[in-house]
């Protein structure tokens, strides 16, 4: 069929200046930055902190707007936030006056479902992230892990068509961020979603990923896309197999000499 | 001498037990360590000696004629003065009448200022264009403007009500905008990427993320709305508890004033428990586990 070739997302020429204040100098945070997204990819976006990474996912979900250039979904130009793009933030980002399953509820308010749907979709993603006997905590309950997990349960509640991700795991201990790591392709396999996903992590983006981009430092640009050629489902053992090595070593070349730069450009 | 000798022995015998002991020693010291939290019992007992021992210095001052009852009376005069004044005076009736009046003026400045902190906290327009003079009245006290309001308005209810209101409307208007213009921006993005329009996030996030606050200000705030009545009542009044210290004083019952003062005390601590007990029952995603 057609629509199994037509991208999902596709970002063209974007770019996004911060206008300075007073006598501040205007900051071109993403020069002429172009990405085109398959149907059913996930793409890490590999950068050293500071390098418009979140800027460009946010562009994406539309809380900020380019200075130029234009993104379209499904062929469409976006402009503004929508239920379409779902979106995972760093971290606390849950309402923490709703419970675990009236957070997973919160986009569903405005749906056309009957409460008894809504319930059946609020339970089926419980199940998903795995968090039954949860459904009546509020958020300052769990660990940092169980949050970020009823966040992406919020956001795919929604069943939007591409998944967000800006570093969710970034403040996630090791151990926990694994997990998460493999829960979250579990998630992938399964439901067939379109994932943009943020990471400063280098092993984070190889082993999640189809697809890695990285991006130069200050002003952003894409300085490399590379394809990861190992076989889904990945087992967690995968991180010590020399292909995997292979990518480890590329990138940490590619991100080291952009983290160098950043690092002399800092006052 | 030789105790010593025998402790000695242990020592070098059970090299584990000296740090255990070292362990206690410190704990028991653990009242001396910055920001370290004490026993319970230890607090509680603490808390009601300071509380006694005020009461026995007073007792000692008093009862012993060391001061002279015109200037403090003895514990048990307060007492009796309190007793008179609610059988013979209808205290009572100066109580209601007081509580009457910071109730309504309060109302009346959370009925208009809630709504209005809310929007200037959400909305830059509303904040540019009431920020200036109401944080320039705040500045103002509301004692200063009782002449004014006197002259305007008479010595009225309306007159002590209005008083409330100036005293307690700015900083209730302004404090609210802040605490609603500190919710955490990631939950609005939230809201937004999850499908919600701008007058929608105003109710499903921003209101139920800052009503806590609010209602901590409105206590905080609740707390100088006592301290405005009895200023309105001193100046030109003859009901209230502020009117009867007036009059005391110039019948020189000092019994009477400190018992009215001390009225006051209890309505405020009174006041503030309810509230307080009230916003950790209505909130409980936001305090405890």
């Amino acid at each position: 069929m057609k629509t199994m070739t037509n991208p999902k997302v596709q970002i063209d020429n974007v770019t996004k200046v911060f206008s300075g204040h007073k006598k501040n100098s205007p900051v071109l945070a993403l020069d002429t930055t172009s990405l085109t997204v398959m149907p059913n990819e996930f793409i890490t976006i590999l950068g050293p902190s500071g390098c418009g990474k979140s800027t460009l996912l946010r562009i994406v979900a539309g809380l900020e707007e380019q200075t130029e250039g234009h993104i379209y979904l499904d062929g469409n130009e976006i402009s503004g936030p929508s239920s379409n793009r779902g979106m995972v933030f760093q971290a606390y980002s849950l309402f923490p006056w709703l419970t675990v399953e009236e957070n997973i509820q919160f986009g569903l308010k405005n749906s056309q479902m009957s409460p008894a749907q809504r319930k059946e979709v609020v339970q089926n993603y419980i199940e998903l992230v795995r968090l039954n006997g949860f459904e009546k905590h509020y958020p300052r309950q769990l660990s940092g892990g169980m949050q970020q997990r009823v966040a992406i349960a919020r956001a795919l509640a929604n069943d939007p068509d591409i998944l967000l991700l800006d570093e969710p795991f970034g403040a996630l201990d090791n151990q926990t961020r694994t997990l998460m790591q493999e829960l979250l392709l579990e998630i992938w396999e399964k439901s067939n979603k379109t994932i943009l996903f943020i990471t400063h992590d280098v092993e984070e983006s190889i082993f999640l990923a189809n697809r890695v981009i990285v991006m130069t430092s200050r002003p952003g640009r894409i300085k490399a896309d590379i394809p990861i050629d190992l076989h889904y489902p990945r087992p967690y053992n995968i991180k010590v197999d020399h292909r995997f090595l292979a990518y480890k070593e590329q990138l940490t070349e590619l991100i080291r000499e952009e983290s160098l730069k950043a690092m002399m450009e800092v006052k | 001498m030789e105790k010593l000798v025998k402790n000695e022995e242990a020592v070098e015998q059970a090299p584990i037990l000296p740090v255990h002991n070292k362990n206690k020693k410190n704990r028991n010291k653990k009242w001396l360590q910055p920001q370290e939290n004490i026993p319970h019992k230890l607090y509680l007992t603490v808390s009601v000696s300071s509380v006694v021992l005020l009461f026995a210095v007073w007792s000692l001052l008093t009862y012993s004629g060391l001061v002279d009852p015109l200037f403090l009376p003895t514990p048990t005069e307060i007492i009796y003065s309190g007793m008179v004044l609610f059988t013979e005076f209808g205290f009572i009736h100066d109580i209601t009448i007081t509580v009457y009046r910071v109730l309504a003026g309060f109302s009346i400045a959370v009925i208009i200022g809630l709504p209005l902190g809310i929007l200037m906290g959400t909305f830059k327009v509303v904040e540019a264009f009431f920020e200036p003079t109401i944080s320039a009245i705040r500045y103002m006290p509301a004692s200063a403007f009782i002449p004014l309001f006197i002259l305007w308005i008479g010595v009225g209810e309306l007159e002590k009500i209005t008083i409330i209101f100036v005293g307690t409307f700015f900083s209730l208007v302004l404090m609210t905008a802040v605490e609603v213009a500190n919710v955490r921006r990631e939950l609005l993005e939230a809201a937004y990427t999850l499908g919600r329009s701008n007058f929608s996030v105003l109710l499903s996030v921003i209101l139920p993320a800052s009503i806590p606050g609010i209602m901590e200000i409105i206590r905080l705030i609740l707390g100088w709305a006592w301290s405005y009545i009895i200023v309105a009542e001193l100046v030109a009044s003859s009901s209230g508890i502020g009117s009867l210290i007036l009059e005391s004083q110039r019948m020189l019952k000092t019994g009477n004033i400190i018992f009215g003062i001390l009225t006051i005390g209890v309505l405020g601590l009174l006041s503030d428990l309810i509230l307080k007990v009230s916003i950790r029952k209505m909130f409980p995603w936001h305090y405890g586990r």
